[in-house]
């Protein structure tokens, strides 16, 4: 097997991808397919009063609708399972769906879906999640009384801990802090969000998806189709992009559902509007970085809030944070540290997985921190990354023993290929040893 | 809406296809023809994934009124391959590994064909300038730069 270890090997399928033969899941049609799309809520926070699809149902091509009522199981999935896969009660951002037509084509879709009598009752959304949390902010799930994600039964902030930080603050010469605020981001894959459906002769319902973690999702979808697992088939493994997009649900259920309903292969697409406007993302996320520092450039300290934007629902928020918080005082040897954490729902599109799955979020505070340290007590930020540096045997956060560390070994590299010099008393450092 | 017959050269052949007037000629090659190498991105002529050759020119098939294309040459993706044998160009990105999922890949290839066409010893720089109508969110620019400068020195 050794032979291939530094060789360029001819990409797995990648024929198929240079002569156009590859089948995404877009390009999957079939014999008197038909399309589904969803009516979405035009509102950021409502409750729906009155959804009336009959005007719809009437356009010629139509074939009928999807709401709530035509889930055989139930009405939640998702990592957290909170959400819900239609919503005609409480809205909780602009752009979720309601309802769903299923038409001959898309256009004809399009024509219904502006037929449909919907009545909402707007409620005032909020936005900023540290206004969220404010007494007296408007409440984004109903029957609550906060906006905070409980990451247990009545915990609403995770703290991971190492040692005492307010000893090694007092230990300190020097304390630093910070603040970063980090805005939504979209994973933009090129392929949009799109799902076909069929039952097939065998009795099985087959999804062709573009999932990333098709395991997990069997486990969202057969609860919503209540039918038992040897009954989906579920196949992937083609996907034009998705940098963590897909690993959210986006238009399995919605094209299953409807081919389970009207027993006829479905489409469900999502333009790149939609894509932009509505699915998961990265969420916004406000880190507070407190540094307790000694003369010589040693950390003693490092006290780490972050505050975690997650839309609507939880989705895999609760994932993001937690890794987040696991490696958001850096590569580097704290004795002390200690890392809160709070998610708290808004009224905005969903935010979830995206590459890097939020640990690049801490990475990128704690290195402009690392900056800012060495700036301000006049020592060569090299030095100061140096000296700290996690060497084998160092302890992180949740107590897990670094073993294998590299981080010296990847800086003299980067000093090289960069054509700094750095000084023998760092060159000779080794992260086998302090 | 009424449908009318639009007649013209894809890949070699001469197809005749009922359209509705409002479709593009994406719609008309994926949907109608089955033809899915031109891929459905943006949809909205931003991503070029579904880019294809009119007379020889590139253009985005998504903002390509179908009709306007009548009596006219288009290739896409599926006719580059000449006697079952891969285009340059197709060698070049697979071997070199110029995508990783792909889906940029078709448009990629029919843009590189047009520019050496017209340049067969680009630059980077002008195969950056190019070539930048299209994009790949994997970042596989530097492999798409480097297939495209070996077949024009020869490599394939």
């Amino acid at each position: 097997m050794t032979q291939y270890v530094g060789q360029a090997m001819p990409r797995y399928g990648g024929i198929g991808q240079v002569t156009g033969t590859t089948k995404y899941v877009d390009d999957i049609v079939l014999p008197g397919m038909l399309y589904a799309k969803c009516l979405r809520s035009p509102v950021h926070k409502g409750i729906v009063r009155k959804l009336d699809l009959s005007a719809a149902e009437a356009v010629p091509g139509v074939v009928g609708t999807l709401t709530a009522a035509d889930i055989p199981g139930q009405n939640l999935y998702g990592f957290s399972g909170d959400q819900p896969v239609l919503n005609n009660e409480h809205l909780r951002y602009k752009g979720e769906p309601i309802a769903a037509v299923v038409a001959v084509d898309e256009d004809t879709c399009m024509e219904a879906l502006e037929k449909v009598k919907l009545e909402i009752e707007e409620q005032e959304p909020v936005f900023d999640m540290l206004e969220a949390i404010k007494p007296g902010a408007p409440i984004v799930r109903p029957g609550t009384t906060h906006n905070l994600l409980e990451f247990f039964p009545g915990v609403t902030t995770r703290i991971l801990k190492l040692g005492d930080v307010e000893q090694g603050f007092a230990e300190a010469d020097y304390v630093f802090e910070d603040r970063f605020v980090h805005n939504v981001q979209d994973h933009a894959p090129i392929e949009p969000h799109v799902s076909v459906a069929y039952w097939d002769a065998a009795d099985q319902l087959v999804i062709h998806t573009v999932s990333q973690m098709p395991y997990f999702h069997l486990r969202y979808l057969q609860p919503i189709f209540n039918l038992p697992l040897s009954r989906i088939r579920y196949v992937g493994g083609v996907i034009g992009g998705a940098f963590g997009a897909k690993n959210d649900i986006h238009a399995d259920h919605i094209a299953g559902l409807a081919a389970l309903k009207f027993r006829k292969p479905v489409k469900y697409r999502w333009t790149k509007r939609e894509d932009l406007s509505y699915s998961t993302k990265r969420g916004a996320w406000v880190f507070e970085y407190k540094t307790g520092i000694k003369k010589d450039g040693r950390i003693t300290a490092r006290h780490i809030k972050q505050w975690h934007d997650t839309g609507a629902y939880g989705a895999l928020s609760v994932y993001a944070v937690e890794k987040c918080g696991m490696f958001a005082a850096g590569a580097y040897h704290i004795p002390n540290i200690l890392v809160e954490s709070q998610i708290i729902f808004t009224n905005k599109p969903i935010a979830s997985s995206m590459r890097g799955f939020g640990v690049i979020n801490g990475q990128t505070c704690v290195e402009v921190h690392m900056n800012k340290i060495a700036e301000a007590i006049g020592m060569d930020p090299w030095e100061l990354r140096f000296i700290n540096a996690w060497r084998d045997g160092d302890q992180g956060v949740t107590r897990y023993t670094v073993q294998g560390a590299g981080g010296l070994e990847a800086m003299k590299k980067l000093a090289e290929l960069t054509g700094v010099q750095l000084p023998d008393h760092l060159m000779a450092m080794s992260s086998r040893r302090r | 809406m009424k449908q009318q017959v639009l007649t013209f050269i894809l890949n070699g052949e001469e197809v005749a296809v009922l359209v509705t007037p409002t479709e593009t000629l994406l719609d008309v090659l994926r949907e109608r023809l089955q033809i899915t190498g031109p891929k459905r991105g943006c949809d909205d002529g931003e991503c070029g994934a579904c880019t294809v050759l009119l007379d020889g020119e590139p253009v985005r098939s998504c903002l390509t009124l179908a009709l306007t294309v009548e009596g006219r040459t288009v290739t896409t993706v599926e006719g580059l391959m000449v006697k079952g044998e891969l285009d340059r160009l197709q060698k070049a990105f697979y071997e070199r590994g110029a995508f990783q999922c792909g889906f940029c890949t078709p448009g990629m290839l029919m843009v590189a064909k047009s520019l050496l066409a017209k340049n067969p010893n680009p630059s980077r720089d002008e195969i950056r300038s190019y070539m930048a109508g299209n994009l790949c969110r994997c970042g596989s620019y530097e492999e798409i730069i480097e297939a495209i400068q070996a077949v024009a020195a020869g490599e394939y």
